[in-house]
């Protein structure tokens, strides 16, 4: 039995779901883009051109729920399903779009470049608590018209897990599902077997942005799945109350596959978020809060409700360190996430509101996850009998008579997940012989390990060059001769 | 004759038997090598082991793990015990490492911890007499002189029993039998300071570390 953590009463859940769609009537959706407006108001919404606002009635989002798959696969370069988006499946994923990264000698934030991301890639790849990459951090290095799509294609180089990514304009996102289909070999074969994700934000309170919504069209149109991260801010962007939050999340959710499942019905979206509280002291979004974690756990209860697959931020923290605080909030939103049932948790490396990531946190998260998806799997029946069966005619009342029971060579590794040596579970002379170090330390040296055991992928050379090709024109197109030099690089550009 | 090819297969079983804490095989691998006419001495150094000391080495590494490392024991104790009267009948002995006795001090019925050093020491060549729990200062220091050991482990898990590990110090002492003993003290309240305090020889805070320390007492290291 997989343990749950629900929040919310069958009857709030209702209730959550009758009052958004009540705001979706009044006072409506902002929506900026004129062919979502077009969709909405062809198919009964009424729209007005002035505002850009648009009241959809119930009947069009039912029908839309009606369409919208409640589970697909993202698959890995082999074609293999890795990530399940669906019932309560949980995976987690390293938070992206940051923009700077912990040196951990100088503890300088510094702004990222194309070897940051290619770091991250590095050792997220060879940690199985990641099930799929992300575009980690932006790379400053590259000109700002192809910082989204360039992260994408250095991470089809560096990997070969499932992908969350996103674009950052109308006209990008169709250039990442062109670099997409490159790799997945032809249109169709994407289509059958997608290997990323897009998060495409709302803005709130209940905007969908001209880029917000031009992405979910494309998105639906190629059927490559779509992930809606909506960000209602309690207190600020959205009603200060968590129920009252959760409620305008539903309404953007809500708006959001409508618009999506008109533009093509059948295609697969997400319903997630990186819900957070309004911070009264510094006014900052936290990430960490336990509140933004509860806001989590309630919206993916009223997508649960909705058969929707599911997506969040969790797992990150607000410190500018990876100390004790970053270990706690990063460890206890990561447990609530998966306890949640949520489908991607995405977080995982992060500090400072989501801007700052960082290598160490990554590995060391890493175990956080490790012990959230120790704890989903619950307590298990393994033997006939309970305990009777243990207490054989070898038994002699010692401490130690358990240890000599084969039963326990056998099931020892099915009850307990073994920790890397991030977890100091050692004597005081065992850790005083490894160095005397605190968890950042044994991070800093497992990087380095990582790093050094990082083996390229093996992939389709002719894909490959095709998509050095391809990446080149972009990069021309941008005013940009030559891209930044890395392992992976052609050798002749 | 025994082809040598067959010689180191069996030799390879026999490490994976022990490697795998297959007792009975282990077992069935020692009666097979006695029926062949195999050098015992060499079938406990160049077969067993072999894989005592491969999940020692992992253990170390923490790559294998306690009932890996106790079930090797079992299966290395059970293998030895197999072929010691053929030992005895070519008038040869394995060479020990030395001979340990342990106990729990008087008082106190916690033995997890020592039973772990007593099959770390088993395991790598100690010949260990475990006497249990609740053992009075003359039972300990009786059976160390029975069997000639060169080294008194002894653990204590309550800092009201600790003081017990000091009593019997003072009574080897008393009868002259230090150095000629050595005292190894261990458990959960000991530190080195206790050690030195009350004179023991040594402390450790892992079974591994209580391998080493006794080997180096007894310079085989």
């Amino acid at each position: 039995m997989q343990p749950k953590l629900t929040l919310l009463t069958d009857e709030f859940i209702d209730r959550i779901l009758d009052e958004a769609y009540q705001l979706l009537l009044r006072p409506g959706i902002k929506v900026q883009n004129a062919e979502a407006r077009q969709l909405l108001g062809d198919s009964g919404g009424q729209v007005d051109e002035e505002t850009q606002v648009v009241k959809i009635p119930a009947q069009i989002v039912k029908k839309a729920l009606e369409s919208v798959p409640h589970e697909f696969y993202l698959y890995d370069y082999d074609g293999k399903p890795v990530v399940h988006y669906g019932g309560d499946s949980v995976h987690f994923d390293p938070g992206s779009s940051g923009i700077t990264m912990l040196n951990p000698e100088t503890f300088e934030h510094e702004t990222t470049e194309t070897s940051h991301l290619i770091k991250l890639l590095k050792i997220a790849e060879q940690l199985p608590q990641y099930d799929a990459q992300s575009t980690a951090v932006i790379c400053h290095d590259v000109h700002k018209d192809i910082h989204d799509l360039y992260r994408l294609y250095l991470v089809l180089l560096y990997s070969k897990k499932p992908v969350v990514t996103g674009a950052f304009t109308n006209k990008t996102v169709q250039q990442m599902i062109d670099m997409l289909v490159v790799f997945a070999g032809g249109k169709d074969a994407l289509r059958e077997k997608p290997r990323a994700v897009f998060d495409v934000c709302p803005a709130p309170p209940l905007i969908w942005s001209n880029f917000g919504s031009g992405n979910l069209i494309a998105l639906a149109r190629a059927c490559v799945p779509a992930e809606i991260v909506s960000v209602p801010l309690a207190g600020a962007a959205a009603p200060v109350t968590l129920l009252g939050a959760v409620t305008q999340h539903t309404a953007e959710c809500l708006a959001g596959i409508t618009i999506h499942q008109l533009a093509r019905a059948g295609s697969p979206i997400v319903w997630g978020g990186a819900a957070a509280i309004f911070d009264m002291r510094k006014g900052a979004t936290p990430m960490g809060a336990v509140e933004s974690a509860m806001l989590d756990c309630s919206y993916a209860q009223v997508a649960k409700s909705l058969g929707m697959p599911t997506h969040t931020y969790l797992g990150a923290t607000d410190s500018k360190l990876v100390d004790a605080q970053a270990g706690l909030e990063s460890g206890i939103t990561a447990m609530v996430g998966a306890l949640s049932g949520i489908n991607m948790i995405s977080g995982s490396g992060m500090l400072d509101f989501l801007a700052c990531h960082s290598a160490e946190k990554l590995v060391i998260d890493s175990e956080g996850i490790a012990m959230a998806k120790r704890m989903i799997e619950g307590v298990k029946l393994h033997t006939e009998h309970l305990a009777t069966d243990f207490y054989d005619s070898k038994i002699n009342f010692k401490g130690g008579d358990f240890l000599k029971q084969k039963i326990t060579m056998q099931l020892f590794r099915k009850e307990q997940h073994l920790p890397s040596n991030i977890i100091d579970r050692d004597s005081v002379r065992g850790w005083k012989e490894s160095g005397g170090l605190d968890a950042f330390g044994r991070a800093k040296i497992r990087v380095q390990e990582l790093l050094a055991s990082y083996a390229k992928p093996e992939l389709d050379p002719i894909k490959v060059a095709d998509l050095h090709a391809f990446m080149r024109d972009l990069a021309k197109q941008a005013g940009m001769d030559s891209l930044p030099a890395h392992d992976l690089s052609p050798a002749v550009v | 004759m025994i082809e040598n090819v067959q010689i180191e297969e069996l030799y390879k079983q026999m490490a994976q038997s022990i490697i795998d804490g297959e007792a009975e095989l282990a077992v069935e691998l020692a009666q097979k090598s006695i029926e062949l006419q195999m050098h015992p001495l060499e079938t406990i150094t160049k077969g067993f082991v072999v894989g005592v000391n491969y999940i020692g080495d992992q253990f170390g590494k923490g790559e294998a793990f306690l009932p890996e490392l106790v079930m090797a024991g079992e299966a290395m104790k059970a293998a030895v015990a197999t072929l010691e009267p053929e030992l005895l009948k070519l008038g040869e002995a394995r060479e020990m490492m030395g001979r340990v006795v342990l106990a729990t001090v008087e008082g106190d019925i916690h033995e997890i911890g020592k039973t772990l050093v007593g099959t770390m020491l088993s395991a790598s060549g100690f010949e260990v007499y475990d006497i249990g729990v609740d053992a009075p200062a003359e039972k300990i220091i009786g059976k160390a002189l029975e069997v000639d050991a060169q080294i008194i482990g002894m653990s204590a898990l309550l800092t009201t029993t600790m003081v017990r590990q000091r009593e019997v110090i003072e009574e080897l002492d008393k009868e002259g039998l230090r150095p000629r003993i050595k005292v190894l003290v261990g458990g959960a309240p000991i530190t080195k300071d206790w050690a030195e305090k009350i004179k023991a020889d040594g402390t450790s805070e892992d079974a591994v570390g209580a391998v080493k320390l006794a080997k180096q007492l007894l310079g085989k290291e």
